[in-house]
C-alpha cells in the first residue's frame, strides 16, 4: 500500500498533575499511524484514554512526549496560533453532545469554521446551504438548534465539520446521545463522506457493533493500543 | 473586517436574546451618559446665552463701582479677633462719584472715552388712566446709557443735550407701554403726558419716544407681557432731582473703537482712587465688561466640568457592571467558546469578539444615554429661559468615551475567554 500518511503518532505520552503525588500517565507510548481514507474507529471503556488521544489528534492537546505528524506538518512543534490555523482547515470535529452554538441557525453554525478561515460572503453562504443539502437538512437551514432534534443537530454538525474541507474528520461518540434509528442514519452519513468523498475518519466509541463497521478497529486499554484488527466494513 | 461585521451582528443577536440584562447592564452606562450630555447641554446653554446677553450690553463697556475697601484685623483686648468685611458701611452722599469726577475723567481721556452711562433708578411704578395699567420701571440715564445699551427705537426719538442737562420732565417708554395704554397707537403717545406715582409724589412726563422693549435672559420674567415691567427712561438730572441725590454709585464707561478695554479698566480705576484715598470706607473699582464674559463663562465651565466629572463617576460604575455582565456571559458560554476554538478560532477572533460585544453593549446603551441627555438637557435649558444648544462636541465625547468603557471593562473578560483552554471549555458543563 502506498497510501499518504494522514496521521503518525510515535511513542505519545500523556501526563497529567506532573510532579505532584497524583501524577497521572493517561497516554503510555502510543504508536499508531492512520492513511489518507481510512475510516478508522478507536474503542476502550472510559478511562482507557481514548478521549484524551483523540484530543491529541484534534490538536486541541499536546502531548508531554513523543512525535505527532498530520499530513505531513509536525505538531509538536507548531505554535497555539498555527494549531488553530490546522483545527480549522485539517480537522473537522463532530462531537458527542453536538455542540452546535446556540441561538444562532444552523446555516450560521456550518459558516463557522469558514468565516475563521476567512471564506467570503456569498462563497461562504453557498457551500453551507450545499453541506446542508449534502447531510439532508436543506429544509432547516433557518432554524435554530433548539428547534432541532438530536439527529437533526448532528446532521447539522457534521455539515459543519465539513466546512473548510478537512483532511480529516473526528468524531467523538457521534451517536452516544441518540436513539438506534438516528444513530444510523449518522453513522450512514460518515459512511457515505468515506466512500464518495474518500475523507479519512476516526471515530471514537465504547459501541462494538458501531467500530465493527470501520476498516480498522483500535482497541484501547489503560493508556496503550492493545489490539488493532480489520473492521467488518458494510 | 468580515470578522468584525460578523462579531458586531452577534453582539447585538446576543443583546436581543437577553433583553432585561442587556437593559440592566446599560442603565448604568444609560444614567451616566445622560447626565453627563445634560450637564453638559444645560451648562453651556447657560454660558452661551448669558455670555451672548453680557456682550449685547457691549464688550467695549467698563463698568466702574465702589467697593467696600477691606478692613483692617482688629483685635480686641480679650485677644478675640474680627475678620474683616464683615460689618457693611452704608454709603453716603460723601462717598459717591460726583459730576466733577466725571467730567475730569472725560477731559482726561477723551480719545479713549466715546461717552459715560449712568443711570438713577428711582423704583418701579404703575401708570393708571382710566382702567388702563403698565408696569414700568423709573430710571433716570445719561445720553451715554444709549450708547451702552442701544434700545431700538420706533418711534419718537432720544433725548436731547438740553433735555438732560436741564432735567425736563420727558420721557421714553416702551411699546408694551403703548400697547397697554394707547392701545398701540404710537403716534398718539408721542407727546402725550404720563403721570407717574413715585413715592407719595406725583410727576407728569411728555412721551418723547417708544423703544422696542427686549426681553433677555437676565430679566427673565414669568408676568404676562401684559405685566411686565419695561423701562421707563427719564433725564438723569431729572432723576436726581426727583431723588434729591448728586452723585452716582455705579457708571459704565463706553471705550472709543480701538480701545483695549481691559487696560482701560486698570487706567480708569488708577484715575479715580486718588479720590478716594482719604476714604476709608471704599475704593473705586473697574472691570471690563470682555474680562467679565470672561469671568462668568469660566466659571461656568469649571462648574460645568466639576459636575461633569461626577456624572462621569456614574459612567464607571456603569462600566463595571458591564464587565460582571460580560463574565457571567463568557461562563455561561464556556462551551461556545471551547466550540469556537475546536473549530479553528484563534484567540484573538475569541478576545475580539467579546470586546466588540461589550463595546456594543456601551455604545447602544451611550446612544440611549444621548438621547436621554439631550432631551433631559433641552428641557432644563429651556425651563431656565436659556436657548438650549446641545453640545455636539460632549454628543461626540460621550460617544468616544462609552467607547473607551467597552474596551476598557471588555478586555479583562474577554482575554479571559481568549485564554480558557479549549479541552475545559467543551467539557464544561
Amino acid at each position: 500500500m502506498s497510501r499518504r500518511t494522514m496521521i503518525e503518532l510515535k511513542d505519545i505520552y500523556k501526563r497529567f498533575y506532573i510532579g505532584t503525588p497524583n501524577e497521572l500517565t493517561v497516554l503510555k507510548g502510543i504508536n499508531l499511524t492512520i492513511y489518507e481514507g481510512e475510516f478508522v474507529a478507536v474503542v476502550g471503556a472510559s478511562g482507557s484514554g481514548k478521549s484524551t488521544l483523540m484530543n491529541i489528534i484534534g490538536a486541541l492537546d499536546r502531548p508531554t512526549q513523543g512525535q505527532y505528524r498530520l499530513d505531513g506538518v509536525d505538531m509538536i512543534a507548531a505554535k497555539d496560533r498555527e494549531l488553530s490555523g490546522i483545527r480549522n482547515r485539517k480537522i473537522g470535529f463532530v462531537f458527542q453532545t453536538y455542540n452546535l452554538i446556540a441561538k444562532t441557525n444552523a446555516l450560521k453554525n456550518v459558516e463557522m469554521p469558514m468565516l475563521y478561515g476567512g471564506v467570503t460572503g456569498r462563497k461562504r453562504v453557498n457551500r453551507a446551504k450545499e453541506l446542508l443539502t449534502m447531510v439532508g437538512m436543506e429544509d432547516r437551514m433557518k432554524h435554530l438548534p433548539e428547534e432541532l432534534s438530536g439527529g437533526q443537530k448532528q446532521r447539522v454538525a457534521i455539515a459543519r465539520a465539513m466546512g473548510n474541507d478537512p483532511a480529516i474528520i473526528l468524531a467523538d461518540e457521534p451517536t452516544g446521545a441518540l436513539d438506534s434509528t438516528t444513530g444510523r442514519m449518522v453513522m450512514d452519513l460518515f459512511h457515505k463522506l468515506h466512500k464518495e468523498q474518500g475523507k479519512t475518519i476516526v471515530l471514537i466509541t465504547h459501541s462494538p457493533e458501531l467500530a465493527e463497521e470501520t476498516e480498522r478497529v483500535v482497541t484501547i486499554k489503560d493508556g496503550f493500543i492493545i489490539g488493532e484488527r480489520q473492521g467488518a466494513g458494510i | 473586517m468580515m470578522m468584525f461585521y460578523e462579531n458586531v451582528r452577534l453582539a447585538l443577536f446576543s443583546l436581543k436574546a437577553n433583553k432585561m440584562r442587556a437593559l440592566l447592564t446599560m442603565l448604568g452606562i444609560i444614567i451616566g451618559i445622560s447626565s453627563v450630555i445634560a450637564i453638559m447641554t444645560v451648562g453651556q446653554s447657560m454660558t452661551y446665552t448669558m455670555t451672548e446677553s453680557m456682550a449685547s450690553m457691549g464688550v467695549n463697556n467698563i463698568t466702574v463701582t465702589l467697593q467696600q475697601r477691606p478692613q483692617e484685623e482688629e483685635t480686641t483686648e480679650e485677644g478675640m479677633s474680627f475678620g474683616g468685611g464683615m460689618g457693611r458701611v452704608m454709603m453716603e452722599e460723601k462717598d459717591l462719584f460726583t459730576r466733577e469726577m466725571l467730567g475730569n475723567y472725560c477731559e482726561t481721556y477723551p480719545e479713549s472715552v466715546a461717552g459715560i452711562s449712568v443711570t438713577e433708578s428711582l423704583g418701579q411704578s404703575k401708570l393708571q388712566d382710566k382702567g388702563l395699567y403698565a408696569n414700568i420701571q423709573v430710571t433716570g440715564v445719561s445720553l451715554g446709557y444709549f450708547l451702552a445699551n442701544d434700545p431700538k427705537l420706533l418711534q419718537g426719538r432720544y433725548f436731547s443735550g438740553a433735555e438732560l442737562d436741564e432735567g425736563r420732565k420727558v420721557a421714553m417708554v416702551s411699546d408694551i407701554v403703548v400697547d397697554n395704554m394707547f392701545g398701540g397707537d404710537k403716534e398718539e403717545a408721542i407727546g402725550s403726558m404720563l403721570t407717574v406715582n413715585l413715592g407719595d409724589k406725583y410727576f407728569e412726563f411728555a412721551i418723547i419716544g417708544v423703544y422696542e422693549y427686549e426681553q433677555n435672559a437676565m430679566s427673565f420674567s414669568t408676568a404676562s407681557v401684559k405685566d411686565t415691567v419695561t423701562d421707563f427712561y427719564i433725564p438723569l438730572n431729572t432723576a436726581q432731582e426727583i431723588s434729591h441725590s448728586q452723585g452716582f454709585s455705579n457708571f459704565t464707561v463706553i471705550t472709543a473703537d480701538g480701545v483695549n478695554s481691559d487696560a482701560f479698566a486698570e487706567t480708569t480705576a488708577g484715575f479715580f482712587a486718588p479720590y478716594y484715598r482719604s476714604n476709608r470706607d471704599f475704593e473705586p473699582t473697574a472691570f471690563s465688561m470682555a474680562s467679565m464674559v470672561e469671568i462668568m463663562s469660566d466659571m461656568m465651565s469649571t462648574m460645568t466640568t466639576a459636575i461633569a466629572v461626577i456624572a462621569g463617576i456614574a459612567l464607571l460604575v456603569g462600566g463595571i457592571g458591564v464587565m460582571n455582565i460580560m463574565l457571567v456571559s463568557i461562563t455561561e458560554r464556556t462551551r461556545e467558546i471551547g466550540t469556537r476554538k475546536a473549530l479553528g478560532a484563534p484567540n484573538s477572533a475569541i478576545r475580539l469578539q467579546f470586546i466588540i460585544e461589550s463595546i456594543v453593549i456601551c455604545l447602544v446603551g451611550g446612544l440611549i444615554g444621548i438621547v436621554l441627555g439631550v432631551i433631559l438637557g433641552m428641557g432644563a435649558a429651556n425651563l431656565l429661559g436659556a436657548s438650549a444648544t446641545p453640545s455636539v462636541g460632549s454628543i461626540l465625547l460621550s460617544l468616544g468615551f462609552s467607547m473607551a468603557i467597552g474596551v476598557f471593562f471588555g478586555y479583562y473578560p474577554a482575554n479571559k475567554a481568549a485564554k480558557m483552554d479549549p479541552i475545559e471549555a467543551l467539557r464544561y458543563e
